[in-house]
């Protein structure tokens, strides 16, 4: 079970934390720095894990974001890879060519995507066309709603 | 609104316009919040933190006084930013009361915000719980199917116990809903339900099983997740899952056989995530059951030989494969398929899958040690990697591996590694090396190489026990091997003394001055000449020191500032000893004056030393050489290692050190010498050891022996066994109370050494001996119990069974039912180049063994 997913940037700006274990919040800080330093630290050559305290931490670069992920120890690592990439891909395929700043100013999108991905911490979906299928109807639920309250607000409805 | 129920009203009643008109007025008095987006770059251009600072405490000032009107429009957008301003670091806890009051609210847009920030703002330990369990309560029953999901996403990441408990009925019944979205989300969520409160697995087994009969992955998957997680949970449960296993298997075939479908297609793999899953739970139902695991062969050996391996999806289902078929209990053939694709793994580019590979052979080492020795140099290879995760699994493996015949070999390379790693490794890897080469050196003098070896690369990494044992070994060697061990040592420190650099080594100055003070007269005199100094190098570094060099020398290291109280205490005793053993005049005098300037030396215990030993020069001058004899040598302290060659590699001998500082104590034959941070009792007699043994017993396993006198324990060897038998795990240096015999054919005996370690545990020590004429090679010796023993196999003592030796290997058994214990063994091996197979059972054993 993944217990915690990090984004962050090359510079150590956090970009999305989604937390699957309960833990205060000023731990989660800590974690998060701790975490965050470490990773950075690394070399680029080195093997994408990390035996951290008493997780198995993943990560993986794209571009200048970093995404990592704190397994349990009986997980397997290198589907946490291939986890990572399948949101990777899905970020993608959703925000069109996905960069950082789409994720900075759309986090919740973000989240939103991530938790049709996964679910208390395990995959809950294997099919990349589910994913976005649910959260483009989502988006169209909301749309539906802002066009009906401005209809409203004219009193068209 | 309130004008929506008139619909569309060409003809504005009243009403409707009085309040487009409120809601316009509202609006100018109260201007529209920043955008979110706005937020976003007000923040970004900000160029200091302060500056940054100032931007966030304004937004958050504003947010909370919006928090304070009842009705906001608003709610959604403010909730965002401070989502955004909490991922910043800022604290947001204020906002938590208004999520709640989103999820509350009919708009799927402000249900959607509103979940979003319950699962970033709140977590289990909050009191608003309540609240947002009624809240999810509604949702879980509502009619849209993404409010639904948004509930159990929620559900699935914050669930408290009471949580749970208050909400399980409803994800139950959400898991028998015919919407595979709605069902594949419950079924995590009861998941995470179980995890949070085991007791409420059994209100979800009989909607399970249904899971795997579905066709859509999301729900197979989800099912295989919870399904793992019930067995994981109590053994009852793993045996009701076992009927499943056929339809794992079925649904793992359909995935390898079926063509290429595009949805669930990853780089030319059917659903890896399926597959892993799948073949997690085929290894937790086939562990120790041969019915299982006999259904499960096939399809393994399938998915292992005809998995694409170019990209690292295919590899994780390998390696995933290979778990699965070490776990179970697998075909032999099935066995060497899968040490081999880690053998692959390990030549493989990648660095990701170069460290599943070690990790997983350090798992197997203990299973199958010949078939992980054949990657021996590989993994040798891997401790010059790079990187710290490969480094430290490689280091560990490659201790797992060294035996008698590879030892010479393996220690090279490590001691390499031990000088060139990081501080972090040095202990671990020093203690490890001492281990080994305690276990595993074929001639003594290999084994103190190995030691001073260590002593030289560890520095002061290496722990406090080393020293003593070290000497203890030294004590008990033979003379020539003294006269060597002395010179080798003097080598050592001098070289330290010249270059300075004897701070950074002080356990090898102890070792050095221990040994130089019992042996200085082997040191210096021609007989020294004798003892080949020829390293493994072929060099020969050693030059005869006269007497007073060698005082020299101490007495650089004694007045270096820099240097332990501990190592000058070894160096003033050790020059005391020297006294004793050269034989000049202007040496002595030399002595004498170095000891008699401690006598007014700062440090209380060194300066009483001084005056003490200065005594042995003045009124008590005829008790000096008596006093200053040689140590009688000193018996191994439950001597560790030599009596289980197979304890295990993570133990260390825990015994020496005390013993030590008692003999030390016993050669000034005075009180209370101070040895790193041990006090002793004022009682120099011969019965101090014992004493000291008795102290460190007493502290740790007392309850379990009858009492215990001190006569008792004047013979080291033959007291209380069971306590040092447990205070050492492995090792037993009282013999088996019984020996079972358990095969003999062609030649080869195997017995079974029967000692009861507790009331539901004995300890078996397998003795294979030969009495043919040509050596037997690969010798395998494996063992089999019922389902309700545990059975742990120490690694053997070796695979080449020579005629008239024996090979020994210890295996532990845990026996909670205390049933009659039965055993089935087979015993592998080549002769003359056959290989040969012979199997038995043994149930001899005396029927009230666990009694």
């Amino acid at each position: 079970m993944m217990q915690f997913m990090l984004l962050f940037s090359r510079q150590g700006k956090l970009r999305l934390q989604k937390w699957y274990v309960a833990h205060p919040d000023k731990l989660k800080k800590k974690i998060t720095r701790e975490l965050i330093t470490t990773v950075l630290a690394r070399k680029p050559k080195m093997c994408s894990f990390l035996e951290w305290k008493d997780v198995k931490v993943v990560y993986k670069r794209y571009a200048s974001l970093y995404f990592c992920c704190a397994m349990e120890q009986e997980d397997n690592e290198l589907l946490t890879l291939e986890l990572i990439h399948r949101y990777v891909e899905l970020l993608d395929k959703y925000f069109g060519s996905v960069c950082e700043l789409d994720i900075i100013f759309n986090f919740e999108k973000a989240y939103f995507i991530l938790d049709e991905l996964v679910l208390g911490g395990e995959l809950q979906e294997t099919s990349k066309k589910n994913v976005l299928k649910a959260i483009a109807a989502q988006d169209l639920l909301q749309e539906d709603e802002t066009v009906d309250a401005a209809l409203r607000e004219v009193g068209l409805l | 609104m309130n004008g929506s129920e008139s619909g569309f009203n060409p003809a504005f009643n009243i009403a409707t316009i009085k309040q487009v008109v409120n809601e316009a007025i509202e609006r100018v008095r109260m201007p529209t919040p920043t955008r979110l987006r706005d937020l976003i770059r007000q923040i970004r251009a900000a160029r200091t933190a302060a500056e940054e600072r100032s931007v966030v405490n304004k937004e958050c000032a504003y947010i909370r006084s919006t928090f304070r009107e009842e009705d906001s429009v608003w709610r959604c957008r403010n909730i965002a930013k401070l989502l955004y301003i909490h991922m910043l670091g800022y604290p947001a806890h204020f906002g938590q009361l208004e999520c709640l009051k989103l999820i509350a609210s009919p708009r799927f847009t402000d249900k959607r915000v509103g979940y979003l920030g319950a699962m970033l703002l709140l977590d289990e330990r909050q009191d608003v719980h309540l609240l947002i369990t009624n809240c999810l309560k509604n949702d879980l029953n509502s009619n849209t199917q993404f409010v639904v999901g948004l509930a159990l996403c929620t559900l699935g990441a914050i669930a408290s116990p009471e949580m749970a408990r208050d909400l399980a009925s409803e994800v139950e019944r959400l898991i028998k809903s015919p919407n595979a979205y709605i069902k594949k989300k419950a079924a995590l969520c009861a998941f995470r339900i179980i995890r949070r409160v085991p007791d409420l697995m059994e209100m979800f087994l009989p909607a399970t099983r249904s899971l795997l009969t579905e066709k859509n992955h999301g729900v197979l998957i989800t099912g295989v997740t919870l399904i793992t997680e019930m067995c994981e949970n109590s053994p009852d449960t793993l045996n009701h899952f076992k009927k499943i296993v056929p339809n794992l298997v079925r649904i793992l075939k359909n995935l390898i056989l079926a063509g290429y479908s595009p949805e669930h297609d990853v780089s030319g793999v059917s659903d890896p995530f399926l597959q892993v899953k799948i073949l997690r739970l085929l290894r937790i139902l086939g562990k120790n059951d041969a019915e299982a695991s006999e259904a499960m062969n096939d399809i393994l050996a399938q998915v292992a030989t005809n998995t694409e391996t170019s990209k690292n999806v295919g590899n994780t289902i390998l390696y995933e494969t290979v778990l699965s078929i070490m776990d179970i209990k697998s075909e032999s053939s099935l066995r060497v398929l899968a040490i081999n694709i880690l053998g692959r793994f390990l030549l493989n580019n990648d660095k990701n899958i170069r460290y599943v590979a070690l990790n997983t052979l350090l798992r197997t080492v203990y299973v199958d040690t010949s078939a992980v020795q054949r990657h021996r140099t590989t993994i040798l290879e891997c401790l010059k990697d790079p990187d710290v995760s490969i480094r430290r699994r490689a280091m560990e493996l490659s201790f797992a591996l060294v035996n008698s015949s590879n030892m010479v070999a393996m220690m090279r390379e490590l001691l390499q590694f031990l000088e060139r790693s990081e501080a972090e490794f040095k202990t671990a890897c020093s203690s490890a090396i001492v281990l080994a080469a305690e276990r595993h050196a074929p001639t003594d003098k290999c084994h103190l190489d190995t030691l001073f070896q260590v002593f030289l690369k560890a520095g002061n990494y290496l722990r406090d026990d080393t020293v003593s044992s070290t000497i203890q070994l030294i004590s008990a060697a033979s003379a020539e091997r003294q006269a060597y061990a002395a010179m080798r040592l003097w080598t050592a420190l001098e070289r330290a003394a010249v270059n300075a650099d004897a701070t950074d080594k002080q356990p090898l100055v102890q070792v050095a001055a221990w040994t130089i003070g019992e042996y200085g007269d082997l040191l210096v005199s021609e007989a020294s000449n004798a003892i080949s100094m020829v390293d493994d190098e072929g060099v020969d570094d050693f030059t005869r020191p006269s007497e007073e060099y060698v005082i020299d020398i101490y007495q650089k290291l004694l007045w270096n500032t820099q240097l332990s109280i501990t190592s000058k205490e070894y160096l003033l005793l050790s020059l005391a000893k020297l006294s004793t053993r050269f034989t000049t005049q202007p040496s002595q005098d030399k002595i004498r004056g170095i000891i008699d300037t401690f006598g007014s030396h700062i440090h209380i215990e060194l300066q009483q030393r001084g005056v003490e030993l200065s005594q042995l020069y003045r009124n008590y001058a005829h008790l000096r050489p008596a006093l200053l004899e040689r140590m009688p040598p000193m018996e191994a302290p439950a001597s560790a290692a030599e009596e289980s060659p197979a304890a295990s590699p993570h133990h260390e001998p825990a015994a020496a050190s005390p013993e030590q500082d008692a003999l030390l104590d016993l050669i000034i034959g005075s009180d209370s010498l101070t040895n790193g941070d041990v006090e002793h009792k004022p009682a120099p007699t011969n019965n101090n050891t014992t004493n000291d043994i008795l102290d460190l017993l007493s502290g740790l396993e007392l309850n379990m022996s009858p009492p215990l006198s001190a006569t008792s324990l004047v013979n080291n060897n033959a007291p209380a066994p069971t306590l040092v038998g447990d205070l050492l795990t492995d090792t037993a240096p009282q013999k088996p109370t019984l020996t079972v015999s358990a095969l003999e054919a062609n030649g080869v005996s195997v017995t079974l050494g029967v000692h009861k370690l507790t009331a539901d545990c004995v300890q078996l020590t397998m003795r294979a001996a030969y009495c043919g004429h040509a050596a037997l090679s690969d010798f395998l010796f494996q063992c089999a119990v019922p389902r309700t023993f545990q059975l742990d196999m120490m690694s053997p003592s070796g695979t080449v069974l020579a005629p008239q030796t024996e090979i020994t290997q210890v295996l532990k058994i845990t026996n909670p039912s205390r049933s009659p214990l039965r055993l089935r063994i087979r015993v592998s091996y080549n002769m003359d180049g056959a290989p040969v197979l012979e199997q038995a059972e043994v149930n001899n054993f005396p029927a009230d063994l666990f009694n």
